[in-house]
């Protein structure tokens, strides 16, 4: 009895996940029949409503790479730091307070960080660096980077302390000091971990939505410098899909950022499973 | 075994809902779809009017003016929402019947910037430089040494729509053009980006906006009244010669005081000064 609930339970969610991509499939490819797959992944003309239309995604692709690179840029140092100090040199009673307060950032919902960013940062940044828009990937880079701080930090964590014991002790006994032995062993002991809470926090970052439509400024343009707008590609499907009419071409080519959105984080998961598979070995 | 079970009455448990759903649909029913400009008003008037007759349901769907009024000729839906007139190949499709049309509303874009920029006011043609990237500094248009900072909607909005038909004519508004996704935050960006210019509906414009004149003109109620403001346009809404007796009823609730207030309340100019 027991089994078999289980058993359907697991069953439907492969099935919807099977589902999933073959509506992405079916529905992203006939964009094919309108423009064909060079134009679609290279050009940077993206103007779906216009007369003709162009269904160029580079400007989105960039759009999305640039925004979670600088979430990266951010979260990496400040999700790795603080699971260090977490780890390995906060005593247990500091340890009890900050950890639930950096996992207290992950349960805020995105929209709110999407008002912080629109309401405070936005024209915090015009003021304190002159520049023009303070919608732009700079500050949406910023806010995912907030974002992402808590999944790299308490995945780190989590892989930081799996390392065992002798190993720290072996290191202190040969002389080593506490900043050697938590670079050179205890981080690479730990690496699978620590690489797979970068990828985890890679693919929050490149999937959120919210935050980019309220933040990124939306121009579908490949930026000339970080203090410009961009539109990334889960911008663009979230604000247009509601409004395009089904089976059009502009709706074909929504899916069409969708697959090229799902190609990317599929290569990132089985890039994150293949480091952790190696590690087992 | 038993997990089969489960399976088979989960979806006889499916099935029946839908027909209970069906079932439903017969009673008074109202649909309409269309323009996604309109759809604010008709949402926010089909609740008040739904609370007001509980036994009418009304369903509001988008969709876009072409597709409503595709589906009125259809007869699949009673109203069609429209936020353009009705185009000639979309009025060879009906041979007996005639359409009724109905302005339910006003829009007037206005144009908004930063209350700190000493520019008043801009000709339509300036606006479309400045859209289409051609202007690229306040100096150009005898302001202060500048740069502009384009807000836009974003594409699928109706106001992009009309915008870019009244004052883009038929050029793409710049790349990189900022796409914001409603009125508001339009507003809000422009209202504390110095170089910001950007377009909202009537109902949004607040006391830390600047409003410019476009070829002399301001926007308010009277002047998309008479048609002095350029961009004003109607909104529509379609029905066959012989509309269902509720659906006239709608229409007429949302031309009534109370309904106009609404189309107010949404951001949009009533059909009517009361003022």
């Amino acid at each position: 009895m027991f089994k078999g609930i289980t058993y359907t339970a697991s069953l439907f969610t492969i099935i919807v996940l099977f589902g999933i991509i073959a509506t992405l499939f079916s529905e992203g490819l006939p964009i094919l029949k309108h423009v064909n797959i060079k134009d679609f992944l290279t050009s940077p003309n993206w103007h779906p409503t216009h007369f003709p239309a162009d269904f160029g995604i580079l400007s989105l692709i960039v759009g999305s790479l640039v925004v979670t690179a600088g979430a990266l840029i951010i979260a990496i140092p400040l999700g790795l730091g603080s699971a260090i100090y977490i780890s390995e040199i906060a005593g247990t009673r500091s340890k009890e307070i900050i950890k639930p307060i950096i996992e207290l950032l992950a349960g805020i919902p995105s929209v709110v960080y999407g008002l912080f960013g629109m309401a405070f940062l936005s024209p915090f940044l015009i003021k304190v660096f002159g520049i023009p828009t303070g919608l732009n990937a700079f500050s949406a880079s910023i806010v995912l980077g907030v974002m992402v701080v808590p999944i790299i930090s308490s995945m780190s964590e989590d892989a930081l302390s799996t390392v065992p014991r002798n190993l720290r002790e072996a290191s202190f006994a040969l002389g080593a000091t506490r900043w050697e032995t938590i670079v050179q062993i205890v981080l690479p002991a730990a690496r699978s971990g620590v690489v797979g809470s970068i990828m985890l926090g890679f693919g929050r970052a490149i999937g959120e939505t919210m935050v980019v439509i309220m933040i990124a400024g939306g121009a579908a343009q490949i930026p000339k410098s970080i203090f410009q707008p961009v539109r990334p590609m889960t911008a663009a499907i979230a604000s247009e899909m509601g409004e395009t009419v089904i089976g059009s071409p502009h709706f074909h080519a929504l899916f069409g950022i969708a697959i090229v959105l799902f190609f990317i984080t599929f290569i990132t998961n089985l890039i994150t499973e293949f480091v952790f598979l190696k590690k087992r070995k | 075994m038993k997990s089969f079970k489960i399976l088979v009455l989960l979806i006889i448990g499916c099935v029946m809902l839908n027909f209970i759903a069906a079932c439903v649909q017969k009673t008074n029913r109202i649909n309409t779809a269309g323009s996604t400009t309109i759809l604010p008003i008709v949402q926010a008037a089909a609740e008040v009017y739904m609370q007001k007759n509980p036994k009418i349901n009304i369903s509001v769907r988008g969709g876009g003016t072409g597709i409503g009024i595709k589906s009125m000729i259809n007869e699949t839906i009673d109203i069609g929402n429209a936020s353009r007139k009705i185009n000639k190949r979309e009025s060879d499709l009906i041979d007996k019947k005639n359409l009724i049309e109905t302005a339910i509303a006003r829009d007037a874009i206005s144009i908004v910037i930063h209350k700190d920029n000493p520019i008043v006011e801009l000709t339509l043609k300036q606006l479309k430089k400045i859209y289409s990237g051609d202007i690229n500094n306040w100096r150009s248009v005898g302001g202060n040494d500048k740069k502009i900072i384009v807000i836009s909607r974003d594409i699928s909005s109706g106001s992009f729509e009309v915008f870019n038909e009244v004052v883009l004519d038929s050029t793409m508004v710049k790349n990189d053009a900022m796409k914001l996704s409603s009125n508001n935050a339009v507003a809000t960006a422009v209202s504390y980006t110095p170089g910001a210019i950007g377009y909202i509906g009537l109902g949004y414009v607040r006391n830390e906006l600047k409003v410019l004149k476009i070829d002399g003109v301001l926007p308010t109620c009277k002047t998309a009244m008479n048609n002095e403001y350029k961009l004003t346009r109607f909104l529509y809404m379609y029905t066959t010669d012989t509309p269902k007796k509720l659906a006239q009823d709608f229409i007429d609730f949302i031309l009534s005081q109370e309904g106009q207030k609404i189309v107010e309340e949404q951001g949009y100019v009533r059909i009517k000064c009361f003022e």
